[in-house]
């Protein structure tokens, strides 16, 4: 017979694994879009008027 | 059916692997170095940073539309034992998951590549995800034996959003780069089917050797290799490819034809062979004639791009035959 203790730790292992892995992409998407960003801007944001 | 195979194994825990494994990661190395390869050989240079963005989308575009066909393609796949372990056939992954995560992915990679790069490309890997994962994985792929004839595209298709990334435009070169992609699947994919076709017959899929026999199959894959090795030679006539070209396409499209040539003569497809069973591939009666096509095929597309790759990024001249 299964033991329903060892399956609840077998989840709860996966559902982290996943939580980190969502984690880190929203991470990741941040900086893209700030990189992204910048790089369209490019030279322009120094040479905009003040 | 995605959902009565995944709630038939309720006990199964979805870890973030599996969820990597919706988006084929093989096949997305694939898709990654011929849409370099076409970003590379455009005439124009975009930075680099932006270059990086734009395989990306594209890399995650492919994998949003391979997340799709394994939610929509879940029964087949639990009937062919190449397929079965994965994902949502195993019942690790609920079918609605990996829809979310398909239509969550084809939306991200559209709209970065059109806000990132230029909405000319991401119109094209929009079409591209649309046509592998509705008119390939919905309608070609259980219809007809021209399945991956047309459905093909999808995968011919990422060079030219690698040239429309960096231009904005997809001239003639681009579009050949993209040919030669589609002519080369159809014996790719019926050499391997020439040998996996029970597979294919169990899952009710209507691949050529299953419809129309091995017969057919071989001088189709016959005929498919005679116009492709032109098409792969074509590039030295148009300003794309130099003398590594000229060499790797025309040797190695010798090779192709030959092996072709004794896949034809030979009987593969038509027996099974008791003598041997390896497992995923099952080898029958002269279907190693299929397999060394099989195999070479693949090493003879590595080549061309690789050869193309390297001749623009060490600046190698073009022969410019027709220019």
């Amino acid at each position: 017979m299964s033991d329903p203790n060892r399956e609840d730790d077998a989840a709860a292992k996966a559902r982290k694994g996943r939580n980190i892995a969502i984690a880190l992409g929203l991470v990741a998407f941040v900086v893209l879009v700030y990189v992204v960003t910048v790089v369209r801007m490019g030279a322009s944001v120094a040479n905009r008027p003040f | 059916m995605a959902m009565a195979t995944a709630q038939s194994n309720p006990r199964a825990i979805a870890r973030w692997q599996d969820f990597l494994q919706l988006l084929k990661p093989r096949v997305m190395s694939l898709v990654i170095f011929t849409a370099l390869t076409g970003l590379v050989c455009a005439p124009d240079r975009i930075n680099p940073i932006l270059a990086a963005v734009a395989v990306l989308c594209i890399a995650v575009g492919a994998g949003a539309s391979a997340s799709l066909n394994m939610w929509y393609d879940a029964d087949i796949d639990a009937k062919m034992r190449r397929t079965r372990g994965r994902p949502v056939p195993a019942g690790r992954v609920q079918g609605a998951d990996a829809l979310a995560l398909g239509i969550v992915l084809s939306l991200f990679s559209v709209m970065l590549m059109g806000m990132a790069v230029n909405w000319f490309a991401a119109g094209l890997l929009a079409f591209t995800i649309a046509f592998y994962a509705v008119v390939y994985t919905m309608w070609l792929k259980r219809w007809t034996a021209q399945n991956i004839v047309i459905g093909g595209l999808a995968g011919a298709l990422p060079p030219v959003i690698g040239w429309a990334a960096a231009t904005g435009g997809a001239p003639l070169n681009a579009w050949l780069l993209c040919a030669i992609i589609f002519m080369w699947t159809p014996p790719h994919f019926w050499a391997l089917s020439l040998y996996t076709s029970e597979d294919y017959a169990k899952a009710g899929v209507p691949m050529m050797p299953v419809v129309k026999g091995a017969s057919s199959t071989r001088r189709q894959i016959m005929i498919y290799s005679l116009l492709l090795v032109p098409i792969c030679i074509a590039p030295v006539l148009t300003g794309l490819g130099g003398v590594a070209y000229l060499a790797v396409s025309g040797l190695g499209g010798l090779v192709f034809l030959l092996l072709a040539w004794r896949l034809f003569r030979s009987h593969a497809g038509e027996a099974a062979d008791p003598r041997n069973d390896d497992g995923l591939y099952d080898v029958r009666a002269g279907a190693r004639d299929a397999r060394n096509l099989f195999a070479f095929s693949i090493l003879y597309l590595a080549l061309l791009f690789a050869t193309l790759l390297a001749e623009h990024l060490l600046g190698a001249a073009p022969l410019e035959l027709f220019r």
